[in-house]
Order: structure tokens, then C-alpha cells, then sequence
């Protein structure tokens, strides 16, 4: 599948925002972070603000983005209608949210409660997002239970990177959250491996026989294309570029999008203070760059069935 | 509204004989020509004349080569959307610009409420959704909605393009829900069948299996038990080549 530039901006900017978010909620609930001005508006602006980037960014590849409005009105049918509502609906609780901490400096009480909202509808939104992917019978290695739990799993730990940053560069401390942070990018990690190793073990589903009905006849193979210069659908659908590079690429994810983050999120529990707060937010911008190839290895990666007509013996 | 009709009154849609489809691209070109003027009009095209065109077509049509040996053949294969029962192009759409008309199980895209977000094209196994870069949206198979009601045209011309110009009679329009409709009764004599029935998209469009080949007996006779030929050895030179094809065409 050819990989849309602008999506991949867009999950990988989003995903990170929607998990500081959850952050966000969750720990001003339980009453670990302060309820101080700057430090509220400084973690929602951010959070937020990679939202909407994102959002904005997934509007790019549309033919006709001053029409995207539409897209929030086929919920109980389409999952990426689905995303858009729930992308949406995210920004009452979390802006009632930020009224309280930014305005009031309070995040108890009904503030609390909003919090945990705007958490809970980001993780509504980032498994829609994992959803448009795993429902697209057409390609197996998106269509796999494990695609939306990778999405959530990798939002909770890029946003818990930048939640660290963040303690971090305000001078706090929380050694505990380096732990879960680093436990998070640990449990992202084997989760893609699981993926990895189900779509390398899964055998093909479809071959050029099914596709055309002729395989009854006999071995089929392409004679002559449809047509002398690739169309919409070989570009979209037949992209194969970083395929055969698809092992390197691996090892270059789990290196920069898992492994060196996780390393530096534990640098933050030695006792040098200077060095935590450089190490945490080195951590949020190498997995950012390791998640953006991750998702774009998650396209190229993929088969789609209707390349079979082109010629491809199986998909 | 993007979710499926529970049921559709008729079942519009084609058949194609693979056997007498002899891949003139006659229903493309004549496809192209009547759907550039059509519903969703134009079709549009980048380059046509130069060394680079580009452009989206609703019917392409395909070559394929099939088994090995004396059993191979070549079989021409036309492609185009297929008007699903239960298709995921339709539930994918999140603006209901995807539709599949309750009464006849056409499968359109209205192209005043497409975004262009390309998901129905990544939701058909059959490759049969085309984005129109120029329009901004995605263009399909109509099944010829404004040819076969429109009362404007001559009745033996409200049938679809493709079928139309079709100079072999290899494609066939009608309502593939009534078993009595001559679409239905030529699927069960010939055994039609679906392309990617396993899939679970339900086709309405069925395909008709290339026949036999006529010399299969020949060719097959030195090996089964049919009554012992004289054996010929094989041929080398041109003559004799013209010489056993002579044989094979007067034996059929």
C-alpha cells in the first residue's frame, strides 16, 4: 500500500498528543501532578496541539478536504467516521478540562472527571484509528486483531515519553512514571513483535487463481496488462518499495522507536538531575522519528488483494 | 447512508463469457466514451497521446494465460465493479457518498459528497474503485444508471455501454435475483460462478468459465483411454508444422 505522507503525520503526531492526554487525566486524577497554571496549559497546549496538527495534516490527502465535515455523519457503518466523531467529541471534556487546571488551578473534583473523559475518549479515538486498518479485509497484514492494541499501545508510550518530558523539564521528578513510561515502550515493543511474527508465520489467503476463477484451469499468469502505464490502483495499492528492506527496517524500529527511548526514559531515574530532563525529551523526538518509519513500514508492508489481477501469484 | 440495503428488489448486474471474450477492449473504449458524458461526468485523462497517460477507466481489461503446455490458452478477462450484495466499499464511505440502491443493487458513488479519502478503494479486493486526481473523487462502474432507464435512448440502447459494444456477445445485462431472467438461466447452464466467492462480498456480476478446447480429445489422446490415433512424430520443419495443424483443424 502506498504510504499517505500526510496519515503518517497524522497518526504519529496525533497518536502521541491523544496519550499525553490520557496521561494528563489520569495522573491530575490521582493527584500526582500539580495543579499549577503553566504546567496544565503547557501539557495541554502540547497534547492538544499535536491533535489538531495531526487532524489537520489527515485532511491533506483528501480530494476534497473543504468536505471532510462530512465524514462525521456515517458513525454506525464506517470506523473512520468513527474516528473523526470520536476525535471531535474528545475536545469538550478535555477543553472543560483545561478551563479548570488553566483558569481555576483545579483539578479535582468535576475538573478530575473531565480529565478522565477526555482520557478515555482519546483511547476511543486511537483504537477507531487502529480500527479503519484491522477492518480492511483486503489486506492481511492489517487485518489482525493485534493492529488497534499496537496503535493504543504505541499512543500510551509516546504520550508517557512526553509526559516525562514534561515533569522533567519543570523540574519535578517521578521515578516511578520513568518506570511505567519504560514498561509501556516494553509492552509496546513485543506487541509489534507478536504482530511481526503473526503476518511473517500466516500463510498467503488468496492466489491469482482464486482471484480470476480460472486456477481450476490451471497455473494462471499475466499475459498482458490492462493498459501500457500504471493506473490509480497499481500506484495506490501495488507499492512495494522498502519491501524487500522490510527486515532492516525492522531492526531500525525497534532500535529508534523502542530501544533507545526506553534507555533514555531510565536514564531519568540516575541521580543526575541535569541529565533527566535533555535524556526525556531526546527520548519523546527519537521515537517520534521511529514511530513515523514504523507507520510507514506498516503500509508498504501490506498486500492488497486486488494486486492479483496485476499479476502478483498471492496475496 | 453508508449502511447496506437489507435487500434489494432486483439484482442488476453482468455476466461475462470468458469463452467468446476475445479482448478487443471494444466495452472499455465504448465504456470511457459514454461514462466521460455520463452520471459523474468526465472521466478524465492526463497525457492520453503522450508517453505518460493516465486517466480513470471503469472497465480494464486483462490477459491471462492459463495451464502449461498443450492445455494452455490464453483467456481475456474483463474487469470492472462487480455491484456486491454485502461489499465493504459502501460501510467504509464516512459520508454516505457510497450507496447501494435498494432497488436495483447498483452500487454508485455521489460524486457531490466524496472527499476523496481513497478507503472504499483500499475496501475492494477487486481493484474495480478509481480516483479521479482531477475531480477529486472516486469514480466506478455506474452499471450504466442513466442508459438502461433513461427513455430518451432506443430500447435495444437501455442497456449498458460495455454490453452494447460488445462485438462477440461475451457480455450479458439483466437480474441476476430472478431465476428466470436469461442472465440466470445462461450462469446455471454454463456454471457461472463469482470471482473471490470466499471472500464474502457476495458479486452480483458472475463470470462465465472459457469452455473446453476443441482439440482437447487429440490432444489428450495419446495419454487417456480414448481409441489409440496413429501416432505422428513431432513436426520440425514449417511445412510439416502447416501440415499438423491442417491435421488438428480437420480433426476437430
Amino acid at each position: 500500500m502506498h504510504p499517505a505522507y500526510s496519515v503518517i503525520l497524522f497518526t504519529t503526531a496525533s497518536g502521541t498528543g491523544y496519550g499525553l492526554l490520557v496521561w494528563l487525566g489520569v495522573l491530575s486524577a490521582i493527584g500526582t501532578l500539580p495543579a499549577s497554571r503553566w504546567f496544565g496549559f503547557t501539557g495541554l497546549a502540547l497534547s492538544l496541539g499535536l491533535i489538531t496538527v495531526g487532524l489537520l495534516a489527515s485532511t491533506f490527502h483528501l480530494g476534497h478536504p473543504e468536505r471532510a465535515w462530512r465524514a462525521f455523519s456515517q458513525w454506525r457503518s464506517s470506523w473512520l467516521s468513527r474516528e473523526g466523531v470520536a476525535a471531535v467529541a474528545t475536545y469538550v471534556p478535555a477543553g472543560l478540562f483545561g478551563i479548570g487546571w488553566v483558569f481555576l488551578e483545579r483539578t479535582d473534583g468535576v475538573f478530575a472527571l473531565f480529565g478522565l473523559i477526555a482520557a478515555a475518549l482519546a483511547l476511543v479515538t486511537v483504537y477507531c484509528t487502529g480500527m479503519i486498518y484491522a477492518s480492511l479485509r483486503t489486506i492481511r497484514q492489517w487485518h489482525q486483531p493485534l493492529v488497534p492494541w499496537v496503535y493504543i499501545a504505541l499512543a500510551l508510550a509516546t504520550g508517557a515519553m512526553l509526559m516525562l518530558a514534561l515533569i522533567h523539564v519543570f523540574g519535578m521528578e517521578s521515578t516511578w512514571f520513568s518506570y511505567v513510561t519504560a514498561a509501556l515502550i516494553a509492552l509496546a515493543l513485543l506487541l509489534k513483535q507478536r504482530y511481526w511474527a503473526t503476518i511473517d508465520n500466516e500463510k498467503k489467503t488468496w492466489t491469482i487463481g482464486d482471484a480470476t476463477g480460472l486456477g481450476k484451469h490451471g497455473q494462471v499468469r499475466m499475459l498482458d496488462p490492462p493498459h501500457t502505464q500504471a493506473n490509480y490502483v497499481m500506484r495506490e495499492m501495488g507499492y512495494a518499495v522498502a519491501r524487500n528492506h522490510a527486515e532492516k527496517l525492522r531492526r531500525l524500529v525497534r532500535l529508534v522507536a523502542f530501544l533507545v527511548p526506553g534507555a533514555l526514559c531510565l536514564i531519568t531515574v540516575v541521580p543526575m538531575e541535569f541529565l533527566a530532563a535533555p535524556a526525556a525529551v531526546l527520548a519523546v523526538l527519537t521515537a517520534g522519528v521511529g514511530v513515523a518509519v514504523e507507520r510507514w513500514l506498516f503500509f508498504a508492508e501490506a498486500e492488497h488483494v486486488s494486486m492479483l489481477y496485476y499479476g502478483r501469484p498471492a496475496a | 447512508m453508508t449502511c447496506l440495503p437489507t435487500h434489494t428488489e432486483r439484482k442488476l448486474g453482468l455476466v461475462i463469457d470468458l469463452d467468446t471474450c476475445v479482448g478487443c477492449h471494444g466495452c472499455a473504449t465504448s465504456c470511457k466514451e459514454w461514462n466521460t458524458g455520463g452520471y459523474s461526468a468526465p472521466l478524465s485523462d492526463t497525457d492520453p497521446y503522450g508517453a505518460d497517460p493516465d486517466g480513470a477507466w471503469l472497465n480494464r481489461i486483462h490477459g491471462y494465460e492459463v495451464g502449461d503446455g498443450t492445455e494452455s490458452r490464453t483467456v481475456h478477462f474483463p474487469r470492472s465493479c462487480l455491484h456486491c450484495e454485502t461489499p465493504d466499499c459502501v460501510t467504509v464511505c464516512p459520508t454516505g457518498a457510497s450507496f447501494k440502491r435498494a432497488e436495483d443493487g447498483i452500487v454508485l458513488v455521489d460524486p457531490d459528497l466524496c472527499i476523496g479519502c481513497k478507503l472504499c478503494s483500499w475496501a475492494c479486493p477487486y481493484g474495480a474503485r478509481e480516483y479521479d486526481p482531477s475531480h477529486g473523487v472516486m469514480k466506478k462502474c455506474t452499471l450504466c444508471v442513466d442508459r438502461i432507464y433513461n427513455e430518451h435512448l432506443a430500447p435495444e440502447d437501455r442497456t449498458p455501454a460495455c454490453v452494447r459494444a460488445c462485438p462477440t456477445g461475451a457480455r450479458h445485462f439483466g437480474d441476476l435475483g430472478d431465476p428466470n431472467s436469461k442472465v440466470s438461466q445462461l450462469v446455471a447452464e454454463r456454471g457461472g460462478f463469482d470471482l473471490l466467492g470466499a471472500f464474502g462480498y457476495k458479486p452480483v456480476n458472475k463470470y462465465l468459465p472459457p469452455r473446453s478446447r476443441r482439440d482437447a480429445r487429440t490432444v489428450g489422446a495419446d495419454t487417456d483411454t480414448a481409441p489409440q490415433k496413429q501416432k505422428i512424430a513431432a513436426p520440425t520443419t514449417a511445412i510439416e508444422n502447416l501440415f499438423s495443424w491442417v491435421d488438428r483443424a480437420l480433426s476437430r
